[in-house]
């Protein structure tokens, strides 16, 4: 049934070159190459790897040596304090924390480990770490199965070492494969005497290095418990790599590009000359567009930060303490009564009309000061847009007509002043209603909302009276006020 | 111009040539066209800016209870209420500021990718491996998952999801390179967007007043803007080196900041219909997961790969802070509605709450 691939793997292997010591496959696992290869994993190993090529450079690297301890030497390794001096020095690391922390990562993926913990991160010590040969490198190896697994624990038995010995969580997951493969655990033992048999021919110190790497090799992709699984695919990008290649990939300017969707017809897949023509559209669409220069863009992003800092609590406190700081909810419980309003709230409504009908206070005040002028059928007007868009669509229809009854039919309730243009556009829409017939007109109203009624708003004396009332914060009186108003007028217009 | 004659030719061999070479010409006027409005660099004007050296973003509240990498989340318009979705197959709402668990909502499939508030705040939408969006209206008397219902199905995972200023719709986006627009009650498709030629993985509402048009970036690495009224694609971004993860509007509703697995992220402007700002860094080596902005629209925080928070200086395109805490990928994170705090969740199965 389940064939060991060691051949078939080591005829695929990238990495030949490195791996002159395992020609022999003292350990064969699964490989796949060319397809996954952009996968974003990949493109992080990619990167990993040119860091860990600086690394090894022989001249500049990081220094790497035998050390000698009592009766036994200790093969090609480098301290933790040596990796994190030479990261400090080699990569545009900010302080010793991100070196530490990236350290650990190229640790967690196996690039280098530590030489006697299943644990794979990095001390800034004298602990000692190895690199990891090319052959175990993540983007090397397909995610190796059970039986290889099976096989590397079964080995492992065989070798009375202490160094060598299992772990708690490894003899657990021993005994887990054995009841899982019982049938063929006799194959398995067979291919783990094998391997054992072949590395026991290596010179001593070899096999350490060669045994420690396959060690590592198994903590990435066999974590310890507690460990993160760094090889793990992101649900979404996997569920992507499974399925057959785009078409279109030269296509890279927002075409449509004929794709099976709940409503595609057959008669709405393009053919790739309608592709292009409509790539070319829409390249001509942009070469006519009115673009703006990156300095104003500059300047507009600028101007948009020093006008809105006040209002942002990563700058400035807030008028009551940041309830997640203070552990106090009392931010939330002010703005709910409106009991107070402060002048930095009333500052905001003239930063724009949106920000205005956004604050409910705001809304009401200014819905106020249109009474006064006799034009709230404007705001009203727009209001009852939006609505209409907000609408389950069943509802939509009988929305439609009675705005425009009430706004804008000859003899509308409420009727509000539009261009004869946006008046033709709306009255053909009405023939095909939807939520989004009254568009037109509702954006040219806000328009003439936003340049008349709200700049004489933000010039009245009601606005500043309000604002210069709330900087010795309103008191209860004057707000209840506002709000009872219109709620009268409100019950008076229904 | 003289493409006009060009478009008449009616031999398909040809004419496929030839509109190679006329769209190769005006890509090349385009590039033209871009450079001479790239005057100055964004961090230069920017220079006259202070430095932003007094942040302190601290870890404020944990959120343990997921048993699986925590997927995505969405703040509740209440400001300190919480979704989350889990590869556990759970949906958790939280009450952040408490810590406390309000729902867990078993879902039908365990992968559950994407979840999203609606604006009253009394219904939940999520969705993943299933190819379906499904809504649940929140009550305290009877278990959530009775009266939930599917609204939309894609014919790939939905990946994400939000309310577009309404209770009653919910847009989503897929592995089919689609978005959708669907009427909640009937189940309806309202409209649909085709134009990605890959994965689409993210989208976000423009701020606007009318909230007529929305942003979604795409494993096909391009960044496209949508009018949901015509469901035509009203301008296009290219740039990133790989999938784009997320996509957020600046909140004046004029740029939009991507995140992607090229490791950068990135600010197109929509008035200068270009990319005018990019975030990276030599030692930043892992993809992003989700981008968003504060109040002011200065920071951009963005989750990445490699279990941390980047926090950029947005205008100076600078690092600004590092914020170290979680144990395994940001999988998203978002600044609550009023500012006040940031939420990440994690593969760590862990949320957090900064401020």
């Amino acid at each position: 049934m389940v064939t060991m691939s060691s051949d078939k793997s080591a005829a695929r292997r990238k990495a030949d070159s490195n791996n002159g010591s395992h020609a022999g496959g003292s350990a064969g696992y699964h490989q796949t190459t060319g397809s996954n290869e952009d996968t974003p994993n990949h493109l992080v190993y990619r990167k990993m790897e040119q860091i860990i090529e600086k690394m090894q450079d022989e001249a500049s690297g990081v220094p790497v040596k035998t050390v000698k301890s009592f009766m036994s030497k200790i093969p090609s390794v480098f301290t933790g304090s040596d990796l994190i001096m030479w990261m400090m020095k080699n990569l545009d690391v900010e302080d010793q924390n991100e070196a530490l922390h990236l350290a650990h990562l190229m640790a967690a993926h196996g690039y280098f480990f530590p030489i006697d913990d299943h644990m794979l991160t990095v001390k800034n010590d004298n602990t000692f770490y190895r690199f990891q040969t090319p052959y175990f490198w993540p983007s090397n190896c397909w995610e190796p199965e059970n039986t290889d697994y099976a096989v590397y624990l079964c080995k492992r038995t065989m070798q009375n070492k202490t160094r060598l010995e299992l772990a708690d969580y490894e003899a657990e997951n021993l005994a887990r494969l054995q009841k899982m493969f019982s049938r063929k655990w006799e194959f398995i033992f067979m291919q783990a005497e094998a391997q054992s048999k072949v590395d026991k021919k290596r010179d001593k110190l070899e096999r350490k290095v060669l045994d420690s790497q396959e060690r590592a090799f198994w903590d990435v992709h066999r974590p310890m418990p507690g460990c993160v699984n760094t090889t793990e695919i992101d649900i979404k990008k996997a569920c992507r790599m499974n399925k057959p290649l785009k078409s279109s990939r030269h296509l890279h300017l927002g075409v449509a590009g004929g794709r099976i969707s709940p409503s595609t017809s057959d008669a709405e897949i393009a053919t790739p000359l309608e592709q292009m023509k409509r790539h070319i559209a829409m390249l001509k669409q942009r070469l006519d567009r009115r673009n703006i220069k990156v300095s104003k863009v500059a300047e507009a992003c600028i101007s948009y930060f020093e006008q809105y800092v006040e209002y942002d609590c990563f700058f400035t406190a807030p008028e009551y303490t940041n309830p997640w700081i203070s552990d106090s909810p009392e931010l939330w419980e002010q703005e709910k009564i409106a009991k107070e309003i402060s002048s930095r709230r009333v500052k905001r409504w003239a930063f724009s009309l949106q920000e205005l009908l956004a604050d409910p206070v705001g809304r009401e005040h200014f819905i106020k000061f249109l009474d006064k002028e006799f034009s709230g059928e404007n705001l009203k007007f727009w209001e009852a847009v939006q609505e209409l868009k907000a609408l389950p669509q069943k509802d939509v229809q009988d929305k439609v007509n009675e705005i425009w009854a009430e706004f804008l039919a000859p003899d509308a309730s409420c009727p509000v002043n539009v261009d004869a243009g946006s008046y033709e556009i709306t009255k053909k829409n009405m023939e095909n209603p939807d939520r989004w017939s009254f568009d037109v007109v509702a954006s040219h109203v806000y328009h003439l909302m936003k340049s008349d009624t709200y700049s004489r708003y933000l010039r009245s004396e009601m606005y500043k009276e309000f604002l210069n009332g709330s900087k010795k914060k309103t008191s209860v009186k004057g707000i209840r006020s506002i709000v009872s108003f219109s709620a009268r007028k409100e019950t008076a217009t229904s | 111009m003289a493409s006009d004659g060009e478009l008449k030719v009616t031999s398909p061999v040809e004419s496929i040539e030839a509109l190679t070479k006329e769209a190769d010409s005006l890509k090349a006027k385009l590039e033209e066209e871009r450079q001479k409005l790239n005057d100055v660099a964004l961090s230069t004007v920017a220079d006259r800016l202070e430095v932003i050296t007094y942040l302190n973003i601290k870890p404020r509240r944990v959120l343990k209870g997921h048993q699986a990498k925590v997927l995505c989340s969405d703040w509740s318009p209440d400001k300190r209420h919480i979704v989350s979705s889990s590869q556990d197959g759970k949906m958790i709402i939280w009450d952040a500021f408490t810590t406390n668990k309000e729902h867990a909502v078993t879902m039908p499939t365990t992968w559950v990718m994407a979840c999203a508030y609606a604006p009253s705040g009394n219904l939940v939408a999520c969705g993943g491996l299933d190819n379906k969006v499904t809504v649940y209206p929140l009550s305290l008397e009877e278990d959530v998952s009775t009266k939930k219902k599917t609204v939309g199905t894609h014919t790939s995972y939905m990946s994400c999801c939000t309310f577009p200023n309404s209770d009653q719709q919910i847009l989503t986006g897929s592995g089919d390179s689609t978005c959708a627009l669907w009427d909640v009650e009937s189940g309806q498709l309202l409209q649909n967007f085709h134009g990605h030629a890959g994965d689409v993985m993210a989208l976000d509402l423009a701020p606007s007043e009318t909230g007529n048009t929305f942003v979604s970036g795409s494993c096909d690495r391009m960044v496209l803007i949508w009018d949901m009224r015509t469901g035509q694609c009203v301008q296009s971004f290219e740039g990133h080196q790989s999938d784009i993860n997320s996509v957020k509007f600046h909140p004046s509703g004029d740029a939009v900041a991507t995140g992607s697995d090229d490791s950068t992220c990135r600010l197109f402007d929509l008035r200068a219909d270009k990319e005018v700002a990019i975030y990276s860094k030599e030692s930043i080596i892992f993809g992003v997961n989700s981008v968003d902005f504060s109040v002011s629209g200065r920071l951009l925080f963005a989750g990445y790969n490699d279990y941390t928070v980047n926090v950029w200086d947005s205008l100076k395109c600078v690092r600004v802070t590092l914020l170290y805490g979680h144990e395994n990928r940001v999988s998203c994170l978002q600044v609550s509605p009023d500012g006040t705090a940031l939420s990440t969740g994690s593969w760590d199965y862990t949320l957090r709450v900064w401020a």
